[in-house]
């Protein structure tokens, strides 16, 4: 049983793999799938690293005309998808580079060496905190919060934890070892969750007439 | 275990990549520990909300015209 299952798994195949199979083979309306199916990924991923939206458009032509001009230089022991974010963030470093007049651009910047502390802000979130704000005022205080983080933090939380990608497949698009990616990880998600706290903690109640607190069961 | 131990291991508990003993070490400390129990909840609240919330969408009319330029140059051959 164990034999047939792990034949099983060797030959399944990537649906993406399959369509790069046939784009190098000179079918482009199976390029038009695979665009179709990563452009709003890859427009987000340079948005969060150039934090500008006409860079994030011309990245997005850039990054999947260059995936297609190296095509055959795609192995296919990687995934397609973590393939092209790769190329997406350099596009995007590079944009910005651009536009920094050509200083050195890395996602090392701003990125402090010391260790992540215990968060000072103690105060609960209401529950359901978004529920207070309207979607375009949440999604206005998501991209402020972080915009805030620092580049390199920012992108690792964006890959890892909006995107998806795991800890080894964000390290080896990145250039980072996995340690780095998991020290930025937890530093990334402990200052949006401090700078969040400001919009959507527990709104304190008039004294004596406090919210009633829940007996733990069994105590 | 100390806080600052707790907040070191914090996302393995969040990503569900620790082992049964750390597990129980993890949870005997947030069941004394409010400040621990809140930094959890709401780490994973703010994970959960940039997930589940689109920041920077791409409009259908945005989206048409960067996929019909990109395609038009790779049917060019770039």
């Amino acid at each position: 049983m164990s034999t047939i299952q792990s034949i099983a798994g060797e030959n399944e195949q990537h649906p993406d793999v399959a369509l790069v199979e046939r784009v190098r083979g000179g079918d482009v309306s199976a390029y038009d799938t695979l665009v179709r199916k990563y452009e709003r990924q890859v427009f987000r991923i340079a948005q969060h690293i150039t934090q500008n939206r006409e860079d994030a458009e011309d990245v997005v032509q850039d990054a999947f005309l260059k995936a297609y001009e190296k095509l055959d230089q795609f192995q296919g022991n990687s995934k397609f998808y973590t393939w092209l974010v790769r190329i997406a963030v350099n596009e995007s470093l590079m944009r910005l580079r651009k536009r920094r007049t050509g200083k050195m651009v890395s996602i090392d910047e701003d990125v402090e060496t010391e260790e992540g502390s215990v968060p000072r802000d103690l105060a609960d979130w209401a529950p359901d905190p978004e529920q207070n704000y309207t979607q375009s005022e949440l999604a206005e205080i998501l991209r402020k919060t972080i915009q805030g983080l620092p580049q390199g933090f920012r992108v690792v939380f964006a890959l890892r934890d909006v995107e998806g990608l795991s800890t080894e497949e964000t390290a080896e698009t990145l250039g980072l070892s996995v340690p780095a990616v998991k020290s930025r990880l937890l530093r990334a998600r402990l200052q949006l969750r401090e700078r969040l706290s400001r919009y959507f903690k527990r709104k304190a109640a008039p004294a004596g007439n406090g919210p009633a607190i829940a007996p733990l069961s069994g105590s | 275990m100390t806080c600052t131990e707790f907040i070191s291991l914090l996302d393995d508990l969040i990503d569900d990549s620790v082992n049964d003993r750390m597990r129980a070490d993890l949870l005997a400390h947030l069941k004394d520990c409010e400040h621990c129990e809140v930094t959890l909840n709401t780490t994973r609240k703010t994970i959960e909300i940039y997930r589940s919330h689109e920041i920077y969408d791409l409009p259908p009319d945005l989206r048409e015209r960067l996929h019909a330029a990109i395609m038009a140059r790779c049917k060019r051959g770039c």
